[in-house]
């Protein structure tokens, strides 16, 4: 037992102290939040727009559709097969090895990759998200609304994104949570987000323990606090239903 | 074809091993199976099993009565196998100076061995945990390593030098201040960079031939890495050339975890006659071509 308290002495010290290690999570922890929060408003717009081409789309009766919509309706779904159906961390070497491939290594120019290559891939899930929103929500919202002479514009902004919004909030949390997660695969390209801080503290220090455990517990904090965040958020969407 | 199906019973054997919690069957098992097996280190954990088992392995010499490795009768081997000449896939074997010569010892040592890639920067954790019996990576004998793997004797010598494009700016080790230097996560060479540079201008990959494709890309300005590899990175690839360093030459040695003095002591003496017959200069005049 003295043995382990003495190791996990030796641990922190190495983990934190020595040679300010510490450092690696406090830049580990802005990177990953960096990318994230930057990722998920690019997922956000992405996803809305294709939420909204995918179900206008899906809504309109077979004889009404026009060419453009179908074209573009036809771009989304590749757009969604194809970000869907291929691992993230493939995506991203694509994006930074070949898409990318003149980019130098900078912090910059990393972080600029892995939000796009984050943001793209979460754009699909999130696209998905708000259609099951938008489909929920009861036609005879979208007929009133038009017969009150808003026009489908209008209608979609005041009257199906709010109520969609709402109900698809706990899923969106989920994927909020992914993808925080998620963006530990950074690694691979070089950018020391918080899991590169403790690989690199491991390969100078060969502790395993400490910065591993370290950083899981940054993780769960993260999640937490988003998931705190999110509750909140519906907490308060919610009080105009009780009456 | 009957190897194919041998194969795929020997995994399932192992995994009913594993989940029936005994591992005195896989022992068993593992010594019909053909020599030399890699697998992925995900597996490594499938082998960290068996460990007293009575049973006196039939193929041993009596010189491995006193060794023991993880798994019996097996020596396995951590490694990164992206470090020509030391180790790299021909095929879907890892061949290279550091794979015959652990080959060599554990054919002096009467054991199987198998070999497991991963991350470089794994490599000395994995020996500590038990995860590998040794660590051969081309891999230099430092202070800090030392405080947590016993080194066996040196069997080579490297040192860093740095791998440049032909038309790059930088002529020699005073032109790398403020330049991305690109390094293999947990090397000599990436200490060295951090510690002189910083860390902001240290790129670290995980292998030495991602952080050489950064290179060729200009994603990077440069790569630090050992003298030999850069060689074979230079002859591979178009464009670029090598710059000496002044860093000190280095010992390469195989990590052994501080548990296992028995087990290095065989390689050591394993090492020392192999180095005596000769067959440790054979192996590396086969790899490295002489200047």
């Amino acid at each position: 037992m003295n043995a382990f308290i003495e190791d996990l002495k030796l641990g922190l010290y190495q983990t934190f102290i020595l040679e300010d290690n510490y450092q690696y999570f406090v830049r580990g922890v802005g990177v990953t939040l960096l990318v994230t929060v930057f990722a998920l408003v690019l997922g956000l717009v992405l996803g809305v727009i294709v939420a909204i081409i995918r179900s206008a789309h899906d809504q309109q009766p077979e004889k009404k559709k026009g060419i453009i919509l179908r074209i573009l309706n036809g771009i989304c779904k590749v757009y969604l097969t194809v970000i869907r159906g291929t691992p993230m961390m493939v995506q991203l070497l694509i994006m930074w090895f070949v898409v990318w491939a003149s980019a130098r290594a900078s912090d910059g120019n990393m972080i600029r990759c892995a939000i796009l290559s984050f943001g793209i891939n979460s754009g699909a899930y999130i696209a998905e998200i708000v259609r099951s929103g938008i489909m929920s929500i009861d036609k005879g919202q979208m007929e009133a609304g038009r017969s009150l002479g808003m026009n489908y514009a209008d209608t979609m902004r005041f009257v199906i994104i709010p109520q969609a919004f709402k109900n698809v909030l706990p899923a969106l949390g989920n994927e909020l949570i992914t993808l925080v997660k998620e963006t530990s695969i950074v690694t691979v390209i070089g950018l020391k987000d918080l899991t590169k801080g403790a690989m690199i503290i491991q390969s100078k220090t060969y502790q395993a323990f400490v910065p591993f455990f370290a950083i899981a517990a940054i993780y769960l904090v993260i999640v937490l606090f988003l998931s705190w965040l999110m509750g909140r958020l519906e907490r308060r969407l919610r009080q105009s239903d009780l009456r | 074809m009957k190897k194919k199906i041998v194969s795929v019973m020997l995994c399932a054997a192992m995994t009913a091993a594993v989940l029936a919690g005994c591992g005195s069957s896989d022992a068993a098992a593992d010594a019909s199976a053909a020599t030399e097996e890699t697998t992925d280190a995900a597996d490594a954990e499938d082998t960290a099993e068996a460990e007293d088992t009575a049973e006196a392995d039939a193929s041993a010499e009596t010189e491995s009565a006193d060794v023991t490795t993880v798994t019996e009768g097996v020596l396995t081997m951590g490694t990164n196998a992206a470090f020509p000449p030391y180790e790299y896939y021909e095929g879907s074997d890892i061949v290279g100076i550091d794979a015959e010569i652990a080959a060599a010892m554990a054919e002096k040592l009467g054991l199987t061995l198998e070999i497991v890639d991963m991350d470089f920067a794994s490599i000395v954790t994995s020996v500590q945990s038990g995860k590998v019996d040794m660590g051969l990576a081309g891999m230099t004998v430092t202070e800090e390593r030392k405080e947590n793997v016993d080194f066996t004797d040196s069997y080579a010598t490297g040192v860093q030098v740095i791998i440049v494009p032909e038309d790059s700016e930088i002529a020699s080790v005073d032109d790398l201040d403020g330049k991305l230097i690109g390094v293999q996560e947990g090397t000599t060479g990436h200490t060295y960079c951090a510690d002189d540079y910083g860390d902001d201008a240290v790129i670290a990959y995980t292998n030495g031939a991602t952080a050489v494709q950064a290179l060729l890309q200009g994603k990077v300005d440069c790569v630090v890495i050992d003298q030999q590899p850069a060689e074979e990175f230079v002859a591979a690839n178009e464009g670029l050339k090598i710059l000496d360093t002044e860093y000190v030459v280095e010992d390469y040695a195989a990590a052994v975890s501080k548990d296992n003095p028995g087990l290095r002591d065989a390689l050591n003496n394993a090492l020392a006659e192999l180095k005596a017959d000769g067959t440790i200069q054979s192996i590396l005049d086969k790899y490295i071509k002489a200047e």
